[in-house]
């Protein structure tokens, strides 16, 4: 549905999109990560035809967004990082509005408004003016009208900013449910989001994709992915760290307890061998006859993954 | 009686014929988006108070100011009445800008901008519907300042034609203005910065037909020649020689084509303001 190539975008000298490639097919939700001036914003903006592209291509549902503009822009819903609404409209008016310019047909408008609204929770400020909304109805509002008239793709700018956790998890379940018929990208900063609705992530840094894959392929990167933790007790504990560095699976361990009949330690799986790690701990344990009280294997952490690879050379 | 019956044929009815062909136009001629940013445009002068204000203060002016300045009432006389037109640009210089600063310049503030511009309509359909809705503000605006046509007919027997012919040329002016303020609100976020660049420009444009400047320009000397050429443009463009033509009744079609076309290019300068915007 959504085919980036090759995305540049530059602002006189500095470079803000350098290069960006990606393709979201209908059924996937790409989130897209990254830290603040990054290009995550200025990549969507360009996805969603507002900025032109220094260099580089999109194409939404095969139609180019700078030469079949109108055709591009009509299968796209997009909510902007700032959720920006008219303020002299009510919440209702304003989504008749967009409805009409989104080309739905007259005769369907209230319907789409009405489904708008009970998919966003806005019911009870429907007649309010835009303006005396809060920060979380605002946002819903501009959601609102990005949904309004069912598109095919929606790009949504940090849709879950400035609500509160029950919000943010209604939100999340509902991009996860219209993920199922729509090709969506979305932004974020909250990488629990990431793992909670998307099917795919891109990591973004300094205008270049630097990561992209499954949540769970992302994760299997982090530096702890794969590490075990060992508790076991047995006469034999103390001595078993020298038994433990001998496996071929291990490239480290860290003792993070050691008492006279037991020990805790933490050990680094070398390169490549993460699913092996934990039975041949596991074997060694057995051998010195170890009873192993317990034996946990740690799942990569995003938020690590995200730091190790998005640091400036000047915090390196 | 006669007076009123005058007024019904003369005036009330020709802005009928306007307003319905407007509205037919605006109808079937124009695409659904147009319309659509023409309501939205309109209603939003209307739930705020920009357009009272506006028309209280326009009506406030125009009709004290244009009575005490042109001494109509002194003379009684309604051949007085031309002057009366003469002074509504200046007051437009004004009011036009003051009309027309948000339109651009309040979707920048918003972020609204983005919105529109990543719907599927076309740049020219959001220019055109923006402007058309400014436009109908000022029309009636005009339309509002009847009760001094009244009370010309009621004070005497003048030239209802000449009148008329007033108030189209006033109109023309009015959307020259707009059309510039149009321009400049897609330039800059601030309204107020939109105001007051909109009614300097307002103002060359409308003082650059003065025939005092095309004398000066005949005998500029020396080192002044390098102004020469703004000078020149300005006057060119100045829409005030095309206004008196109107203002006289002489519909000559070489004034119409002047402001539709001084019109067409602010729009158009509009959307490239906008367009540069975006890069």
């Amino acid at each position: 549905m959504i085919v980036v190539e090759n995305l540049h975008k530059h602002f006189g000298s500095k470079v803000a999109v350098d290069g960006v490639s990606f393709t979201v097919k209908k059924g996937e939700v790409l989130g897209f990560l990254g830290p603040n001036g990054a290009g995550k914003s200025t990549t969507m903006r360009m996805v969603t035809g507002f900025l032109p592209p220094t260099l580089g291509r999109v194409t939404i549902g095969g139609a180019d967004i700078e030469e079949n503009e109108i055709e591009a822009k009509s299968k796209i819903g997009y909510l902007p990082e700032a959720a920006p609404l008219y303020s002299d409209m009510t919440v209702e008016g304003f989504l008749r509005f967009a409805a009409e310019m989104r080309r739905v047909p007259a005769g369907e408008i209230t319907a789409a408004v009405n489904k708008a609204i009970e998919t966003t929770f806005l019911e009870p400020v429907r007649h309010q003016s835009v303006d005396t909304l809060s920060k979380g109805y605002r946002h819903r509002t501009c959601f609102a009208q990005s949904i309004i008239h069912d598109p095919e793709v929606l790009i949504l700018d940090e849709p879950t900013d400035g609500l509160d956790p029950n919000q943010k998890q209604e939100i999340r379940q509902l991009i996860r449910r219209m993920g199922e018929t729509k090709a969506i990208i979305f932004s974020t900063h909250i990488l629990e989001e990431v793992e909670a609705s998307c099917t795919r992530a891109i990591i973004i840094d300094r205008g270049r994709v630097i990561a992209d894959g499954t949540p769970a392929e992302l994760m299997a990167k982090a530096s702890n992915a794969g590490i075990v933790t060992l508790r076991a007790s047995g006469l034999a504990g103390s001595g078993i760290k020298a038994e433990l560095e001998k496996l071929s699976a291990v490239a480290s361990v860290e003792v993070i307890k050691s008492e006279e009949n037991g020990i805790t330690a933490r050990i680094t799986p070398a390169k490549g061998k993460t699913d092996k790690l934990s039975s041949a701990v596991f074997g060694v344990c057995k051998d010195k006859n170890l009873t192993v009280d317990e034996l946990r294997v740690e799942e990569g952490r995003l938020d690590l993954l995200f730091r190790e690879i998005t640091k400036t050379d000047a915090d390196k | 009686m006669d007076a009123f019956i005058t007024l019904i044929l003369e005036f009330a009815i020709p802005t009928l014929i306007v307003s319905a062909i407007f509205v037919a136009i605006l109808f079937f001629l124009l695409p659904r988006e147009v319309r659509t940013i023409f309501k939205r445009e309109l209603k939003s002068y209307f739930t705020s108070p920009i357009a009272y204000v506006l028309f209280i203060v326009f009506l406030g002016i125009s009709s004290t100011l244009s009575f005490f300045f042109t001494g109509v009432l002194e003379g009684g006389e309604a051949d007085l009445f031309l002057p009366y037109f003469q002074y509504l640009p200046w007051y437009l210089v004004l009011i036009a800008p003051a009309v027309g600063m948000r339109l651009w310049s309040e979707e920048q503030r918003l972020g609204t901008l983005e919105l529109m511009l990543t719907m599927p309509l076309a740049p020219w359909h959001a220019i055109l519907g923006k402007y058309l809705a400014a436009a109908v503000v000022l029309f009636a605006m005009l339309v509002l300042s009847f009760p001094i046509v009244w009370t010309m007919n009621f004070l005497g027997d003048p030239d209802n034609g000449v009148i008329m012919a007033g108030f189209v040329a006033t109109f023309f002016v009015a959307l020259c203005f707009l059309a510039v303020t149009s321009v400049i609100s897609a330039i800059t976020r601030s309204q107020l910065v939109a105001l007051l660049v909109s009614v300097a420009l307002c103002m060359m444009l409308w003082l650059g037909g003065l025939p005092h400047l095309s004398e000066l320009l005949m005998n500029l000397k020396g080192g002044w020649l390098v102004f020469w050429p703004i000078l020149k443009l300005v006057n060119v463009i100045g829409v005030m020689p095309h206004f008196t033509e109107l203002a006289k009744g002489v519909l000559g079609l070489r004034d119409i084509v002047f402001f539709l076309s001084f019109i067409t290019f602010c729009l158009f300068a509009t959307s490239v303001a906008i367009r540069l915007k975006r890069a």
